[in-house]
């Protein structure tokens, strides 16, 4: 059974308030505490290493797989791998995401390695959300990889959420598209106190017809870093565009690090960069509507990170 | 009532100072409606963006329900009831226009309502409600709901900068019956509007010309009217403003 700070850390990462329709694993303290496959969902667990083994039927539709992480002890370390087979055709939503409360002086890491096999057609939209809490001393690790295989025609959509508690953070994406596949990445990401946050891609458009877009938006406040570092690589015919819009706040820091490889000569790679902090006259004008600096500034950052 | 005593204003310029407003003595009365024209440069935005407190005086005071705002902030005079509507309107991504309506009027906000502000600036609400105050919108629209803003606060005093600039002549005339309306349901508000267009300085109960920093004329619409028409403190629609600005501010 889940307590109440496992619960709090489920509604938060996956808006999990009961068990989940359709397909799910919650993993709570590295032991599953809960899995249902469906008729055309199957959940398994790897025999070598930590993980799970996901497998859609090809024509699956409007079906969903929830396999949220709670990590509550102080001091856990684990790295899971999943795998993601989306057969021909199918159309799910996967929500993944972990939740560390970590009120123990040790440091609680969750490394989750997830691969992505999108078959021709298959559609995808993946959910991740991260979130920390707790006073311990001891750090909210979470390192994700993630890595995106898609057939030709494939099409999937990435939401990567990072808002609050995590104290480290590097994230790598990989993802490599056969012809006409498409690949949409949208990272939210806000650091405070102390915090870094790196997250890198390398996205090879290797098939005629193509197309990326990363985008990320991200919010770095008190003494806090953040390195986006995003190179999409066109080896045919084939449109990409990432973007890094930040607010810098306080002290922190913000490195974006534009990489565009074009190995083809009808590659069209564009890379948009802004770092700057609040517009003066956007909290003027909030401020004229009767809210406080500090309550602007809030309405600002929760816009932009909307 | 709003009561201007001696207010001035100035910014350093070289070594010395540029005067923008000096001594300027202004009461606008509540239940009316006041229109500020005058000529470009003369200092009407200074005197907006002064009684707003977006700009602090160099001198003088500011009077607002016989209480005196000078050191007041920006937050604490829009709480206590005055709302501005910026000449040039600030974008924002990711705020929604409701969301930027819901926080004006300080309330949730239904959806209706949100709509009805909406409409009276001449926008089809069902249009605009879920689309972001950010560059995807037109100087145009942009201005329209920034009108509709301070229309959602409520506010006892409302003051308007040149509300007709990045305006196209077709919405111009929405944006007269807006403020036609404005004037009719004022009960014991009131409003300041920077124009320089013939028809709204017509639905005006007093006029102000600011000239060169200073009070040139204050009095009632009818006394003051007959001499600006003509000149460039009152034109007519079709002549400047509407048109032709549009392209600056979107610029």
């Amino acid at each position: 059974m889940l307590d109440e700070i496992q619960k709090r850390l489920l509604r938060e990462v996956a808006d999990l308030h009961e068990i989940p329709e359709g397909a799910y694993n919650i993993r709570s303290n590295s032991a599953s505490a809960g899995r249902r496959s469906t008729a055309n969902i199957e959940i398994t667990s790897k025999t070598d290493v930590s993980g799970l083994v996901i497998r859609i039927r090809p024509g699956t539709k409007n079906e969903s797989v929830h396999i949220p992480v709670v990590l509550t002890e102080s001091g856990l370390e684990e790295t899971v791998y999943n795998d993601f087979y989306i057969g021909a055709d199918a159309d799910v939503v996967i929500v993944a995401g972990c939740g560390i409360d970590n009120c123990g002086p040790k440091d609680s890491r969750h490394d989750g390695v997830h691969r992505f096999f999108l078959e021709r057609g298959a559609r995808v939209r993946y959910v991740e959300k991260h979130y920390g809490s707790g006073t311990g001393a001891g750090k909210r690790i979470l390192n994700p990889v993630t890595e995106v295989y898609q057939k030709e025609n494939s099409f999937c959509e990435m939401e990567m959420v990072q808002i609050k508690g995590v104290d480290d953070t590097h994230r790598s994406t990989i993802a490599k598209l056969d012809a006409g596949a498409k690949l949409l990445v949208r990272e939210r990401l806000m650091t405070h106190g102390e915090q870094k946050a790196t997250s890198t891609y390398n996205v090879e458009l290797n098939g005629a017809g193509s197309g990326a877009d990363v985008v990320s938006r991200s919010v770095a406040r008190d003494e806090s870093y953040q390195k986006f570092d995003a190179k999409l690589i066109g080896n045919a015919p084939c449109s990409g565009h990432t973007e890094c819009d930040s607010i810098i706040m306080d002290h922190g820091t913000i490195l974006a690090v534009p990489g565009l490889e074009a190995n083809h000569v009808d590659a069209a790679l564009v890379h948009e960069a802004a770092i700057g902090k609040i517009a003066g006259e956007q909290i003027v004008k909030l401020m004229t509507l009767g809210l406080t600096e500090q309550e602007a500034e809030e309405q600002i950052i929760n816009g932009f990170l909307q | 009532m709003l009561e201007l005593k001696d207010l001035s204003f100035s910014v350093a310029e070289g070594d010395g100072q540029k005067e923008i407003l000096q001594h300027v003595d202004l009461v606008i009365p509540d239940r009316e409606l006041v229109v500020v024209t005058g000529p470009n440069g003369g200092g009407k935005s200074t005197l907006a963006r002064l009684i707003a407190g977006v700009e602090r005086p160099t001198g003088g005071k500011i009077y607002f329900h016989g209480e005196d705002i000078t050191d007041r902030s920006i937050t604490e005079r829009a709480r206590l009831g005055i709302a501005f509507a910026f000449q040039q309107p600030v974008r924002f991504k990711g705020i929604r226009v409701q969301d930027l309506l819901r926080l004006a009027s300080g309330k949730p906000l239904a959806p209706s309502d949100a709509c009805d502000y909406l409409s009276r600036v001449g926008l089809c609400a069902r249009d605009y409600l879920e689309r972001e105050v950010n560059a995807s919108l037109s100087g145009g629209e942009l201005k329209r709901i920034e009108i509709a803003s301070v229309l959602a606060r409520g506010a006892a005093l409302s003051i308007f900068d040149e509300p007709e600039a990045g305006i196209d002549l077709w919405s111009f005339q929405n944006l007269i019956e807006a403020f036609a309306r404005m004037r009719d349901e004022i009960a014991d508000s009131s409003i300041i509007v920077i124009s320089h267009q013939e028809r709204i300085l017509e639905i005006a109960d007093h006029i102000v010309v600011i000239r060169d920093g200073a009070v040139d004329r204050f009095g009632a619409r009818d006394e003051v009217l007959p001499s600006l028409i003509g000149t460039a403190s009152a034109v007519e629609s079709c002549r400047k403003g509407a048109v032709g600005r549009e392209e600056r501010l979107d610029a």
